[in-house]
């Protein structure tokens, strides 16, 4: 599937809490296809978008599935630049600590396992947005 | 040069206020759909939009505008109108386009 | 230039297809090639062929597959996407055991990496939803 030698730079920007609308969910399974395509990929997960990445999620008392764990596979895909807008996440009464504890495995490093997730500040975020080819909204 | 799109009425949805806040000097924002309201005269966010404006240029879609009975001059001065084409021209214009759904 | 255009929501409930048909429209008058439409989320919905507008009312399905006959552009419905939401071509209908297809003419129904192939090949990449 892989498009020889073109590789652009992908950022997803999701902006939507899950479970309220499906737009978390379809995000995700268009990160994960697309992991396939072996571009640079970033994540960036600003305002009500930071609820997708809360740890202890539980939808049995709502009847859908619970799909964070998904996220924990990231690392596998070689998706280790996530980003999370700090003003959102402090906005939302929330700190690292709430958030699910991805990580990838760097094999440069024997397979260290490091954290995916960076807290990023507007300026930041803004310069991180500025570098990317193709922005996918979500 | 990045091309925002903000396509939500700003009393709707705080679109617009990430989008101002994470957009970078010579940056162009698109107002249009609900978005075009920010671009009136007289609403709470007049100030907000003119502080953006000098760093950013600001653009409305002037079908959208006109589509919810606005006039040219209901719009913020400074603020300049385009129609589809235009908005084509912006798209071309930019390295890349970012929708703040 | 090459545009990759994305459609996130249905006909009639929002705008975002109306515009984004606008202004591929309008892309395509000024002599840009639009790579390829892809539709996602309710986005799918733009592709059957069972919508039944009032008749003072513009058609957006139907504006699409004009649009897709007059400029020979690549309409692309998502499987996973469509599928959830009850859109069907004959092979999806026969292979899930289904009585039905909608799909329209002029839109074919494939993968995400369509997405994908988009935001590699086209210049620029516009999204439009809610």
């Amino acid at each position: 599937m892989e498009e020889s030698g073109v590789i652009k730079k992908f950022l997803y920007v999701n902006r939507r809490a899950p479970y309220g609308s499906i737009y978390a969910l379809e995000s995700l399974e268009v990160v994960l296809i697309g992991a396939a395509f072996e571009q640079d990929v970033s994540l960036a997960f600003i305002d009500d978008g930071v609820y997708q990445l809360k740890k202890n999620q539980a939808t049995d008392g709502i009847g859908m599935k619970n799909f964070s764990p998904t996220y924990n596979a990231l690392g596998d895909y070689d998706i280790s630049k996530i980003y999370v807008d700090k003003d959102s996440l402090e906005e939302r009464g929330l700190t690292l600590d709430d958030l699910m504890n991805l990580t990838w495995e760097d094999e440069n490093d024997n397979y260290a396992k490091k954290p995916s997730i960076s807290l990023v500040n507007s300026e930041e975020l803004a310069a991180l947005m500025e570098q990317q080819d193709v922005v996918l909204s979500f | 040069m990045t091309l925002h799109t903000v396509n939500k009425s700003p009393f709707e949805a705080n679109s617009l206020e990430t989008c101002l806040r994470l957009a970078r000097s010579g940056h162009s924002v698109l107002l249009f759909e609900d978005g075009v309201y920010a671009a009136s005269k007289g609403t709470k966010f007049e100030a907000m939009l003119i502080k953006a404006m000098q760093n950013c240029k600001v653009h409305v879609l002037l079908p959208d505008f006109e589509a919810r009975g606005m006039k040219t001059e209901n719009l913020i001065a400074g603020v300049n109108t385009v129609d589809y084409a235009g908005f084509v021209d912006l798209v071309t214009e930019s390295e890349r386009v970012q929708s703040w759904l | 230039m090459k545009l990759g255009i994305m459609v996130s929501e249905g006909p009639y409930q929002h705008q975002a297809s109306d515009s984004a048909y606008n202004f591929t429209k309008a892309a395509l008058e000024k002599g840009h090639e639009i790579f390829r439409v892809f539709f996602y989320h309710d986005g799918v919905n733009n592709a059957t062929r069972l919508t039944v507008p009032p008749q003072d009312d513009r058609n957006v399905v139907n504006r699409w597959s004009e649009l897709s006959k007059q400029y020979d552009l690549d309409l692309v419905v998502c499987i996973a996407a469509a599928q959830r939401r009850g859109l069907l071509d004959e092979n999806e209908a026969k292979r899930n055991g289904k009585d039905a297809n909608n799909i329209a003419e002029g839109f074919r129904i494939s993968g995400l990496g369509q997405l994908i192939e988009a935001g590699i090949q086209a210049e620029r990449l516009v999204v439009f939803g809610d």
